[in-house]
């Protein structure tokens, strides 16, 4: 029977919550890792039962957790297989949260500067991963979005990091500057027709493209637009809060930036607004349906700096036409009072016949709606503060 | 202060945050065998030896600096600025006392 299991990260722990084809009835499994940042947790698509846990913190840094159960037990990898995940004591063995800058010889990236908030120059300083992106092939192989901005890879199920360097040394580093939430790297897409082409963004910088897995990166900027930096066109710069595409055309993309919506058609060469009739072109997620690579979700947030929707109506957005033309989408959502937001990893799309789509709020609300946004309800009302919605459609 | 000789010596004492707690399903205080003299460098060696799950979470993976947020207590005695190869004060060194690891009071 089908399925579908919501992992949820939020500011106090990961939640899991899981429910029938029907996605009524939810059971609701968490915290787990109690009082960690919960960044992002994501499943393998080639074993949904491998799940990779961002555990964070600003007191003692990061941790990756891994459960090979969908959920059930959890382990931080590096333990070799066919030994005991943990010491005869029952404590965990793993040493997996090494991410270091290559700055070796060999790749031949030093440690170079990115701009700061005062316009100074600040070396490189690894924070925290925002983003984990399981390869579409491989359980062990895994891709890490990295604060400040770099991206990282495992290919032995999370033991060992190491770093693509030739993205930080991509050499508009020192143009490269946080925003609100730090200099992040925060989507990462794999081409389903070729791994090896990959997408990432990052605020403040920009979005790239690799098309040799990693090794070279280009910018894709072109078309963008962003009043807010000197140069409003400048190749590098821009807000970019997150980047969607659908399977089975991966060269469309659509994306929102801090201001705008926009997409792409050639694989980012270049962009073009698609904002049309939203209420504020404002906001951080963006998401494709399953089925109909043109039905395309944003939900729109007042800014600058306030954050919440506008006039407190909790709306998502959908466009059937590929953008341009938006309805909003209301049933079962808060229309008055409602002040929450919704963080640029906390929308995902479930592939079930009739297309589910969920999002979690800064409230601690996460909404499904089953019906590809024309009716919605809370799954849950009240966890901490959601940082990121991923769901896994189980067969 | 004065180095205390490994042949009288019981096991170090470290209390550990609740968050390292919870991360490694150790109890609030872990004894250790130490080797040789006994300073913050020895213990967090001995630390990291027995839950490799911190390494880390109390010192950078690479310039075994203190992370920021991170204190290090004997007593109230503040040892966060000590060298940290500078022999612990004798009652951690005989282990009558903790040695104290505490996340600062940040908010969250």
């Amino acid at each position: 029977m089908s399925g579908v299991r919501v992992l949820a990260g939020t500011r106090k722990g990961a939640f899991i919550l899981t429910s029938d084809g029907k996605r009524k009835n939810w059971d609701v499994q968490g915290p787990h890792f109690a009082g960690w940042e919960i960044y992002h947790l994501k499943g393998s698509p080639a074993d949904p039962d491998r799940i990779y846990v961002s555990q964070t913190s600003g007191w003692f840094g990061q941790v990756i957790q891994r459960s090979d159960d969908g959920g059930k037990t959890w382990h931080q990898p590096g333990t070799p297989k066919g030994e005991p995940t943990t010491t005869p004591e029952g404590m965990p063995k793993g040493e997996s949260n090494k991410f270091v800058y290559d700055t070796s010889p060999e790749t031949g990236k030093p440690l170079t500067t990115h701009q700061h908030y005062d316009g100074t120059q600040k070396p490189w300083e690894f924070k925290r991963v925002w983003h984990l992106e399981p390869s579409l092939s491989d359980p062990d192989t895994v891709y890490a979005g990295i604060e400040d901005a770099a991206i990282f890879r495992t290919t032995d199920g999370g033991r060992n990091w190491k770093e693509l360097s030739a993205l930080r040394g991509h050499g508009t580093g020192p143009k490269w500057q946080p925003g609100a939430g730090g200099m992040c790297l925060h989507t990462i897409l794999l081409d389903p027709r070729n791994e090896k082409r990959i997408f990432v963004a990052i605020s403040a910088a920009g979005a790239f493209r690799s098309d040799d897995g990693g090794e070279s990166w280009r910018t894709i900027t072109k078309g963008l637009h962003s009043q807010y930096i000197p140069d409003p066109t400048a190749e590098v710069g821009h807000c970019v809060h997150r980047i969607a595409q659908h399977r089975s055309r991966p060269d469309v993309l659509f994306m929102q930036k801090h201001w705008d919506v926009l997409r792409s058609d050639d694989a980012g060469e270049n962009w073009r607004e698609i904002s049309g009739n939203l209420p504020t072109d404002f906001g951080f997620v963006v998401d494709v349906h399953a089925h109909e690579p043109e039905t395309v979700y944003v939900v729109p947030i007042k800014s600058d700096s306030e954050h919440y929707p506008p006039d407190g109506k909790l709306r998502v957005y959908r466009s059937r036409r590929g953008g341009n033309e938006w309805e909003a989408l209301t049933d079962g959502l808060p229309q008055k009072d409602c002040y929450v937001n919704v963080l640029r990893d906390a929308m995902s799309i479930d592939s079930l016949d009739t297309c589910g789509v969920y999002f979690g709020t800064t409230g601690g609300q996460v909404y499904c709606s089953p019906d590809g946004g024309d009716h919605w309800s809370p799954i849950v009302r009240d966890l901490p503060p959601v940082l990121s919605v991923e769901v896994q459609t189980l067969k | 202060m004065t180095p205390t000789g490994a042949e009288d010596r019981r096991p170090i004492r470290v209390q550990l945050p609740a968050p390292l707690r919870r991360l490694t399903g150790a109890e609030s205080e872990v004894a250790l065998e130490v080797a040789g003299a006994v300073t913050i460098d020895s213990v967090l060696e001995a630390l990291e030896s027995k839950y490799p799950g911190l390494k880390g979470t109390i010192r950078d993976h690479v310039t075994r600096k203190r992370r920021p947020f991170v204190r290090f207590f004997a007593g109230t005695e503040d040892l966060s600025h000590d060298p940290t190869d500078a022999p612990l004060p004798d009652a951690v060194a005989r282990g009558s006392e903790p040695l104290v690891i505490l996340g600062a009071i940040a908010g969250g």
